[in-house]
């Protein structure tokens, strides 16, 4: 009786898993979706503790250290993500996929563990099963690792860090591991098992280092998303092991859905993700930097650009790290409300992969309560360029580098920017002349239309608003 | 090879599962909009973490005197439940912001 419940309990949680994400492809009706997933993950998990059973029929035991555990997570959980900064987010879930990776890890191990106290019975050790474990230490530790990696660079702890042939020693890695799974999984009983599985669990912690540390902050969102669907498949790798159908159902949906969102995250870049996995972004864009003459910048003054914004008729702001950064979404808000009370017309330009993530920005100015409808994507935003009489940069700058449309030996030529040499006047607000996060120049700045408001986002929003407020 | 095929027939089921999955999941995320990316990455995280009923079960069949299991499985549950509880909190404290329309 009680393991049918806990089969249709199973059937329920997959459910709510596929129609969650079916959910969260509608802004009207993610959250439910959010929440119909969360509900169906409880109900799972509730029924795997008390209907489980298992081969010999009795029930789970040691429930007061489960509930501990979970108790622990569950605090841990929700205070660091109810305390994260918005501007963090990325981080955070970086940081989340990694600890689901080490979880998946340690199941494999544990498993392992118990099969050798067994003295690994060949029914419960053949070849496909060593060959699934495997693959969840593999796989586990890659995302453990990178995911750990990816978080560090993205907090700013760790920079990119890079040696001649690190990619051939990376494949040698993964090979190692690969090669000494399987001849662990050949040689089972010759009293070196732990030995080698402590080897492969080693290499893959190393490879996932490896992996991650040399590929551009910039790229980090990407990286993400393919350690999320890698998550995903380490999930599925422990569903198999048990032979549970919902979390082998939940891992392979994860790894599904993270390669196409990883997929659609490169080609909003216009790379491809060998490209980005392997091109380290900096090492190529010195060189096409280094070799051209750049002109004079232009600056404006705070109160010249209060001006030109007040007396325009449709100004378009672009937001891009800097203004993450800066925290100064609210103050663009204000910013916002005070041109409109002026009778200007106010838009934002949204690139697809400004911010920290694809959707990042979105998420920011939807916290300092802009409206949705005044966000338009990148190919609407570049029909309404020319009948733009202000654009206003805030802290973005390869989205809109014009480099990628006319320069073929640029590193970002051929990704889709937003073309705002075509509005009346660009005022770009950056904190200086650096080159930003995939470290190229950016040609817009030397242009004549374009004017250069330096200062921190906030700050300058904050001078600019007080300006207008005072006109 | 036939040890191959045996594999196979015996999880039929399981490979089945798997390919309809993943034209499930590749169908589904392909009509995502980008404003809606991160969020989703931040679910999928969250639905990743599945994994924990795979350490709540190594956990309750551990023996009461392995402490080896018990520890390490007792640190797969916590990390499992971070992974979980925090990723549907985040993606619902994100998707709140959508939701505030004037």
């Amino acid at each position: 009786m009680g393991v049918s419940i806990l089969s249709i309990v199973y059937i329920i949680g997959a459910v709510t898993f596929i129609m969650g994400l079916k959910m969260m492809s509608n802004p009207a009706s993610a959250r439910k979706g959010n929440i119909v997933a969360g509900a169906g993950m409880v109900a799972a998990i509730l029924g795997t503790i008390f209907l489980f059973r298992n081969e010999d029929g009795t029930l789970l035991k040691n429930h007061g250290w489960i509930f501990g555990g979970i108790a622990i997570g569950t605090v841990i959980g929700v205070l660091s993500a109810k305390r994260v900064k918005m501007t963090a987010m990325p981080e955070m879930v970086s940081l989340f996929n990694g600890l689901g990776g080490a979880s998946a890890t340690l199941i494999s191990v544990v498993e392992f563990n118990h099969l050798a106290a067994l003295g690994f019975p060949p029914e419960k050790s053949g070849a496909g099963i060593m060959a699934i474990l495997f693959s969840g230490v593999i796989l586990g530790n890659i995302t453990f690792s990178g995911s750990a990696i990816a978080w560090g660079k993205l907090s700013g702890k760790f920079k990119d860090f890079a040696f001649k042939g690190q990619h051939i020693v990376n494949i040698v890695l993964l090979l190692a591991s690969i090669v000494l799974s399987a001849v662990l999984g050949g040689n089972l009983g010759s009293g070196n098992e732990m030995l080698l599985f402590y080897s492969v669990f080693a290499l893959s912690i190393i490879y996932g280092v490896l992996f991650v540390l040399p590929i551009g902050g910039a790229d980090m969102p990407v990286v993400i998303s393919l350690l999320n669907s890698l998550s995903g498949l380490s999930a599925a790798c422990g569903g198999f092991l048990y032979d549970n159908k919902v979390v082998f159902t939940g891992g392979i949906l994860v790894g599904a859905a993270g390669t196409i969102l990883t997929v659609l995250m490169c080609k909003a870049m216009n790379r491809s993700l060998t490209n980005v996995l392997i091109g380290s972004f900096g090492g190529g864009s010195a060189a096409a930097g280094g070799s051209k003459e750049q002109g004079a910048h232009k600056e404006i003054t705070l109160n010249d650009s209060a001006v030109v914004m007040s007396y325009a008729s449709k100004v378009m702001i672009v937001p891009g790290y800097g203004l993450a950064v800066a925290q100064a979404q609210h103050t663009c808000h204000e910013l916002q409300k005070m041109l409109e009370s002026k009778g200007v017309e106010v838009k934002y330009a949204i690139h697809p992969v400004a911010g920290r993530m694809p959707g990042h920005m979105n998420v920011l100015l939807a916290e300092a309560d802009v409206s949705y409808d005044k966000l338009i994507e990148m190919e609407q935003a570049n029909d309404e360029f020319p009948s733009v009489d202000v654009v206003l940069i805030l802290g973005a700058n390869d989205v809109v580098n014009p480099a990628a449309k006319s320069d073929p030996a640029s590193p970002i030529y051929g990704m889709p920017i937003l073309d705002v040499g075509q509005a009346k006047n660009v005022i770009v607000n950056k904190r200086s002349m650096k080159p930003g996060y995939a470290g190229i120049e950016n040609d817009l700045f030397f242009q004549p239309k374009t004017s250069m408001l330096f200062g921190d986002a906030k700050k300058v929003l904050q001078d600019l608003v007080t300006e207008i407020k005072g006109m | 090879m036939e040890s191959i095929l045996h594999w196979i027939s015996a999880n039929e089921q399981m490979i089945y599962i798997l390919v309809l999955v993943i034209f499930l999941g590749f169908v589904i995320i392909a009509r995502v909009p980008a404003v809606l990316h991160t969020p989703l990455m931040s679910h999928a995280n969250a639905i990743s973490g599945v994994v924990i009923m795979g350490a709540i079960i190594v956990m309750g069949r551990a023996d009461s005197d392995n402490y080896l299991a018990l520890v390490l499985g007792l640190l797969a549950v916590i990390l499992g439940t971070i992974n979980v509880v925090g990723g549907f909190v985040v993606t619902d404290r994100m998707l709140e912001m959508f939701k505030k329309k004037k």
